[in-house]
């Protein structure tokens, strides 16, 4: 298993319970991502109820509401205490090959034979960060939303923060409010209210089976895969964080960033009012699908009625250029998406974009799995609630697959004892 | 959304779209494709266009018509109006390529058009490539596309047609977001 994230865990607990002899790889600490790559006023999205781990759900008294950063970070800790999961920290692997009987998982301290092995190392190792990136002034600091941490951390002035989705609005909202006017650029991204006729959207998705919808159910799955993040935030007052909201603060909008001059000209799409108009639609399409669920499901007594948002405000004409080498911008944050790092994996099964080949987490080589990706399995696998039945379903596969084979699953480490 | 017991018809061969789809997603070299224009000056600011065959699906396509544009400048510009102008040109194509969108899109998602109509409007001030204000720009101002349809949708199905459409318009595009354009010189002179 290389990576000892929620993912990564959660397939640890589902292969303990089958008895599948095995080790948890990780660069880190426990959870390193949420520890070493986020910000620092960072709230999960979903609700605590449904921020669940295989046997491991939430005991509090708050369960709709949003957990912070460091809470997260304890939760999956401790997770991995409880499970016992078999962690290697501080041990960074470096290649993976294929051999005769399985694989050869190489680290900074040791080598590891196995049949089979599990990327759990995330989508999200690498910030994506646009080509042009590199003609913008170098008086301007640019952070990626990997690298931002908080408001102090930037200089006053301008700040233009390049995506909408749940990174970017969060980040652009923080940083207004630290008195540092927000220029945001819009993008393709996805509306949806925090709370709708009295219950949290999370729980409305899950209910309704959305976030149940299996990869192989829909249309274009490589498409499907490729969507940004809902723009949703967990705000500590359950309130929506649209661009509605930010607008009414004074964030100023302006299209999807889409060149940077030699001479240092930000260009900015004119589509910013298709972009909104579109997100819009595919909000009104979830209501729509929740409206006819709850419908049908005898709930329009108890719920308060539908009702529909008011479409983005988008202000006739909007900016369409900015010199950048004015000064009126100081910080450019990156909030454009991520890429995972698979530079150590070395077998063929990788796509020409750089993502790992599968069906469902089974990788196009044999007793190679990938999980905590987003829809892998299923709409939800992104979210820590969606471990929990991807890993549980990989496991049957990896077990008949071991099944199969006749050696044991994992080789020792050369310079290990064997420990009770 | 639609009745699917009775198909839409809006014309569209949606079934071979899909299918050009699906064989140029393996086929990268075959999507590859090169659109071209002829241009003749006549005289004064009129010119003549014509538009012959195009490069895709990795050779040659030429066509059985030739299809020909005279463009020019109004009277007003002191010119002789023997054809709309360029700009005009590019509305035409701006809506031409947004209404082809609609009956593609409404045809997928099996809606039948009845009627679908559009009137497009750019602003320009001419300050800009009259050269009188040098922070107006040549082009538009900003431009605005007004659509009218009868269809058998719901009124949030039809503006999802229209969306859909821009969000997958060449044009669209083309006028909403930078172009590399490099004009090349060979003369013949003195």
């Amino acid at each position: 298993m290389i990576g000892a994230g929620h993912a990564g865990l959660a397939m640890s607990y589902c292969l303990a319970d089958r008895s599948i002899e095995h080790v948890v790889l990780e660069r880190g600490d426990v959870a390193n991502t949420w520890r070493t790559e986020r910000w620092d006023s960072l709230r999960l999205l979903t609700p605590n109820w449904q921020s669940r781990l295989p046997g491991f759900g939430y005991i509090g008294d708050d369960p709709d509401g949003y957990r912070k950063l460091s809470e997260v970070v304890d939760f999956i800790a401790r997770y991995a205490r409880v499970i016992s999961a078999p962690v290697r920290a501080h041990t960074t692997v470096t290649a993976v090959r294929r051999t005769e009987a399985g694989y050869m998982v190489c680290a900074d301290h040791g080598e590891w034979l196995c049949r089979t092995v599990v990327l759990a190392s995330g989508a999200c190792n690498i910030a994506r960060v646009p080509s042009f990136a590199n003609r913008t002034p170098r008086s301007i600091v640019k952070l990626t939303a990997q690298e931002y941490r908080n408001p102090e951390q930037i200089a006053d002035g301008g700040v233009l923060v390049v995506g909408a989705s749940s990174s970017g609005t969060q980040i652009a909202n923080e940083i207004h409010r630290s008195g540092r006017p927000v220029m945001l650029s819009v993008g393709e991204h996805i509306r949806a209210p925090r709370v709708y006729r009295g219950k949290d959207i999370e729980w409305w998705m899950d209910a309704a089976g959305v976030l149940d919808e299996r990869y192989d159910e829909v249309d274009d799955i490589a498409r499907a895969r490729r969507v940004p993040s809902l723009q949703l935030a967990g705000t500590y007052d359950r309130s929506t964080l649209d661009l509605n909201a930010l607008t009414a603060i004074g964030v100023k909008l302006v299209g999807r960033l889409v060149g940077v001059t030699e001479g240092g000209k930000a260009q900015f799409a004119g589509s910013l009012p298709n972009m909104c108009a579109l997100s819009d639609l595919k909000m009104n399409r979830l209501l729509d699908l929740i409206d006819t669920w709850a419908s049908d499901n005898g709930l329009d007594d108890a719920a308060p009625p539908p009702h529909r948002l008011p479409p983005t405000r988008v202000r006739n004409a909007p900016p369409l250029s900015m010199d950048l080498a004015s000064g009126e911008i100081k910080t450019i944050i990156w909030a454009t998406g991520y890429r995972p790092d698979y530079s150590w994996l070395d077998a063929p099964v990788l796509d020409r974009k750089g993502l790992v080949i599968h069906d469902g987490g089974i990788v196009s080589s044999p007793g190679m799995y990938l999980i905590g990706a987003p829809f892998l399995r299923r709409r939800k696998s992104a979210l820590i609630d969606g471990a929990g039945d991807d890993a549980r379903e990989l496991t049957a596969h990896l077990e008949a697959y071991l099944g199969n084979q006749r050696a044991p699953a994992t080789g020792w480490n050369k310079g290990d004892c064997v420990s009770a | 959304m639609a009745d699917t017991d009775r198909p839409a018809n809006n014309g569209v061969n949606v079934a071979a779209l899909i299918a050009a789809r699906e064989a140029l997603t393996n086929a990268r070299e075959a999507a590859q494709f090169k659109w071209r224009a002829a241009c003749e000056w006549k005289n004064g600011t009129h010119s003549h266009s014509t538009v012959e065959g195009f490069y895709g699906l990795g050779q040659e396509q030429p066509r059985k018509t030739t299809f020909a544009f005279d463009a020019d400048h109004p009277e007003v510009f002191a010119s002789e109006d023997k054809g709309a102008t360029p700009v005009e040109y590019v509305l035409v194509g701006l809506a031409s390529c947004l209404t082809a969108g609609i009956a593609a899109v409404a045809q997928h998602r099996n809606i039948q058009l009845h009627s679908v109509t559009a009137t497009v409007e750019g602003d320009m001030d001419l300050q800009g490539i009259l050269g009188i204000d040098s922070d107006v720009r040549n082009g538009f101002g900003g431009i605005k596309v007004t659509y009218n349809i009868d269809a058998d949708a719901k009124r949030e199905d039809i503006e999802a047609l229209v969306a859909q459409s821009q969000k997958r318009s060449a044009v669209y595009d083309v006028v909403t977001n930078p172009t590399n354009v490099t004009v090349v010189v060979n003369s013949t002179g003195a």
